[in-house]
């Protein structure tokens, strides 16, 4: 029995960990900020000026949170039909046949990609397309990088999606057919509405990933520091401004970085959280 | 013309709503028919009840009349089925559908949507545009008819799965009935519900028959006793006797009808 | 009378609009299947652009030879060569830090695991798990930071793998508590207290009954894990920073494949490498994903 109690106590000690590396993870990130925002103040959020020079100093954030933000309601936006019309297909039209199965193992693969290969795919293949088709003479950009954003979170909205679609029950499919409609109204009227706070929680979680991707959007958005004036402008995302000034920050920027890092790990937890919580409201 | 309908079928042939030609339904590749070579028609303004045990193909055949078994590729059918002498293959879903209203075994109003917008669902999947006083008149009228005006006009807007089994049911019939039907299918629709409730959906039944034809499906069958006019018993997929419930029941020519009625099984 | 003419003159209208309704609904149906297609022809495309281009490059010294210097590479295309060299260093890079990150997250992630299927109810274990969710979402470059902050510049002070383990470790750790607990709660509970009831010390009845009978369930989880961390480049970027050698000492910097590829992308000369690096980490994470679908089968 004795054994009992310290098996007890080792799971309990274990999950401390998680306790430890969340509170810990905030402290270390709120502790290196606070130089930055001690110097600038809330102006560290909502300026544009981002300027290494030694003596003249000075850090704002708004260009990379205007470029986090536009390159991921963009990815959203292209996401959305597209995952809409993959979990029909899986969920609904071609439920349970060997199409759907094929397909659904193609979306989980695209999930497997990592950043880095949709990086190099985007740069090499996408972006002379989108010269090709005259959009834009450099095919950097806000445009681009939305776009290889979108592809990647469409299997996590697809997954979710497709799954919540699925539970519709089948009586009240039935229940609308025996009513004379058409598949297609069935899907509006009936599929949609019950499945609703599913697919909007599927599409927040997905938007929250978007938030965080880097290597994709470092290799695609341009990597200029201003806050994009359109959707072929180029831009900066927090995540790249992270990943390309890192190597050679130190003191005042390495702080700015870090605050820029906290300020992701905030939104990205918002967003998180409340994805999760349309979830489990729709669970109850 | 009635070739070798007349076996199972007496005296009411006139006046057919419906009428099944040879229905064959298979689940399926294989070749065990859960329905075979049914040939029966469908008096008008009349409740005709099917009976039989579980598994015997009573829901398959309800099914077949209004075309649901064409929403899965499996199910195989064969035969004919005529609405008012109209080959209902030769009918847009749609249209037979909306001739055709049905009642489900368990209770499925739509979740999403309020008492109201459940009755008039009908009108709204099938994408008709009615002026407010038009839909009210109709969702009065519906509610009305089904018993259950009093008891919810002052929550119209709430949502259906507030209502009791009983109450959702027959608010299931409503949402059937504001259509204006031909034919009402139900399947077991008081398999799922209280005796008081049961009585209730079964006295609507025989209030809604001078307007409606009625298909019921039960495997109760003392109700099949109380309420309907004619009775089908099915037997492993195979129409085994059809006719007056009061004869069948006083006076069935089949031996397995026989059995059944005094409960040897079921 | 009126009631009844109205709903005659309905029944028109529909049947009116049926034709209407009928092609929509096909136009619909097209429209999904058109689109659907569109949404995973990037994945035919990408593994097709990375077998076309890679092929050519992956020899037997791509896995057994350390990157080469940009001179020798510029060398080798400048006389329309095969680029000399491998991504062994890369490779066994790679092996050490999602290895180390492993083994730190796997044993305590699958008793985290345990902690919430024993306290399913409990407050606490609500708290832990819903943290361990919002862990699952921060942006793996986040995670380059903290262990940078916690690693480099406090524990080793310095780039190293362990800094990179760190990060991954954190990024798997979410991930094999809740398959962990997912699996638990699959297990029939009868199982568990059959054994309990017997005398059975309850870490053994873990050891020789949770573990064994949920064994498919958490190596799926773990393997799922390990395909999610492998091609993570950020995080490495700010922790383990690459090394041109094999390197196997967990306090100095280290290479990984896709830090490799990083490399190769942004030098003009090793552009002919990043194919074939690809190709390898994207097999290789395909794999790890098959492996583990097949594990799901099985159960
Ligand atoms: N979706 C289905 N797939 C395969 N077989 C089915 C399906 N539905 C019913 N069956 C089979 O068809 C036969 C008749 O079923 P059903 O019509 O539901 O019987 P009842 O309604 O009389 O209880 C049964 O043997 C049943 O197993
Ligand atoms: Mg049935």
């Amino acid at each position: 029995m004795k054994s009992d109690t310290i098996t007890k106590y080792v799971l309990f000690i274990s999950s401390l960990v998680v306790l430890l590396v969340s509170a810990g993870m905030v402290l270390s990130l709120v502790g290196d900020a606070v130089p930055v925002f001690e110097k600038f103040g809330w102006r560290f959020i909502i300026s544009t000026d981002w300027n290494p020079t030694e003596g003249r100093e000075s850090y704002g954030a708004l260009p990379f949170i205007a470029g986090t933000i536009s390159t991921s309601v963009l990815a959203l936006l292209i996401c959305l039909p597209m995952a809409f019309a993959t979990s029909l297909f899986v969920a609904e039209y071609f439920r349970k046949t060997y199409v759907s199965s094929i397909l659904g193992s193609m979306v989980d693969l695209l999930a497997g990609v990592p950043s880095i290969v949709y990086g190099l795919w985007g740069f090499y293949t996408l972006r002379p397309f989108i010269v090709s088709l005259g959009l834009d003479a450099q095919g950097y950009g806000i445009f681009t990088a939305g776009l290889i954003l979108a592809i990647m979170i469409i299997p996590y909205a697809t997954s979710i999606s497709s799954e919540i679609i699925a539970m519709v029950p089948v009586e009240l499919k039935e229940a609308a057919y025996s009513l004379g409609a058409t598949r297609y109204e069935v899907i509006m009227y009936v599929v949609l509405p019950n499945a609703r706070s599913g697919i909007v929680a599927s599409f927040i979680l997905a938007f929250g990933r978007a938030l965080g991707e880097t290597m994709a959007v470092t290799m695609l958005i341009g990597n200029t520091n201003i806050i994009p004036t359109g959707l072929f402008s180029t831009g900066n995302s927090m995540a790249s401004v992270i990943a390309n000034q890192f190597g050679e920050a130190d003191g005042l920027k390495m702080s700015a970085l870090i605050a820029i890092g906290l300020l992701l790990f905030v939104i990205t937890g918002i967003i998180n959280a409340l994805g999760k919580m349309v979830i489990k409201r729709m669970s109850r | 013309m009635t070739n070798n309908l007349t076996n199972k079928n007496i005296d009411i042939l006139e006046n057919p709503v419906l009428k099944m030609e040879h229905l064959h339904v298979a689940y399926g590749k294989t070749d065990k028919y859960a329905v075979r070579d049914v040939s029966a028609t469908i008096k008008k303004n009349a409740i005709t009840a099917i009976m039989g045990p579980s598994g015997c193909g009573k829901s398959t055949l309800l099914r077949a009349i209004n075309r649901m078994h064409q929403l899965y590729p499996d199910i195989k059918t064969l035969g004919n089925i005529y609405l008012n002498d109209e080959d209902i293959t030769k009918m847009s879903a749609i249209h037979l559908r909306r001739k055709i209203g049905m009642v489900f075994q368990r209770p499925n109003p739509f979740p999403t949507m309020s008492i109201y917008d459940n009755v008039v669902a009908g009108y709204k999947l099938n994408g008709i545009r009615m002026k407010k006083n038009e839909r009210d008149a109709i969702v009065e009228k519906s509610l009305i008819s089904v018993g259950l005006w009093d008891e919810v006009k002052d929550s119209l807007r709430k949502k259906g799965t507030f209502l009791s089994g009983g109450q959702q049911q027959r608010l299931c019939i409503a949402r059937a009935i504001a259509f204006k039907p031909d034919v009402i299918l139900l399947d077991e629709p008081t398999s799922a519900l209280d005796p008081i409730a049961t009585s209730k959906v079964e006295d609507l039944l025989v209030q809604l028959k001078k307007e409606y034809t009625i298909v019921l499906v039960t495997h109760n069958m003392s109700q099949a006793a109380r309420i309907s006019d004619y009775s089908m018993f099915m037997y492993l997929g195979d129409l085994v006797e059809y006719g007056k419930t009061k004869m069948m029941f006083t006076n069935p020519r089949d031996k397995k009808t026989e059995e059944y009625l005094t409960g040897k099984f079921g | 009378m009126g009631q009844k003419n109205s709903v005659k003159m309905e029944a028109h209208k529909l049947k009116d609009n049926s034709a209407y309704r009928t092609l929509k609904d096909k136009v619909f149906l097209i429209g999904v299947i058109i689109v659907s297609v569109i949404t995973i022809s990037p994945i035919v495309l990408i593994i097709g652009k990375l077998v076309w281009e890679g092929v050519g490059q992956i020899n037997f010294s791509f896995f057994t030879e350390t990157t080469p210097s940009t001179f020798e590479a510029m060398t080798a295309v400048a006389n329309n060569e095969v680029i000399p060299g491998g991504i062994v260093n890369g490779i066994m890079g790679t092996f050490l830090i999602v290895g180390m990150a492993s083994l730190i997250a796997i044993p305590i992630g699958i008793l985290i695991g345990l902690f919430l299927y024993e306290n399913q109810q409990s407050r606490y274990a609500g708290l832990i798990r819903s943290l361990s969710d919002i862990l699952q979402g921060v942006p793996s470059i986040v995670l380059g930071l903290i262990s940078y902050l916690w690693v480099v510049k406090n524990v080793v002070q310095g780039y190293s793998a362990l800094a990179g383990s760190v990060a991954l470790a954190v990024m798997m750790l979410p991930l094999i508590i809740r398959s962990t607990e997912e699996t638990m709660k699959m297990i029939p509970g009868t199982l568990k207290e059959a054994a309990l009831a017997l005398g059975v010390p309850y870490y053994k009845v873990i050891i020789r009954v949770l573990i064994p009978s949920g064994f498919s369930g958490l190596a799926t989880g773990v393997l799922l894990a390990i395909s999610r961390i492998l091609g993570e480049t950020a995080p490495l970027m700010l922790t383990t920073l690459g090394n041109p050698m094999i390197n196997w000492d967990i306090t100095a910097p280290t290479s990984a494949v896709p830090l490799l590829i990083w490399n190769f992308y942004n030098d003009p000369n090793m552009i002919n490498l990043i194919w074939s690096s690809s190709l390898f980490l994207m097999g290789f994470v395909l794999t790890m994903n098959i492996i583990s679908k097949r594990l799901v089968a099985k159960i």
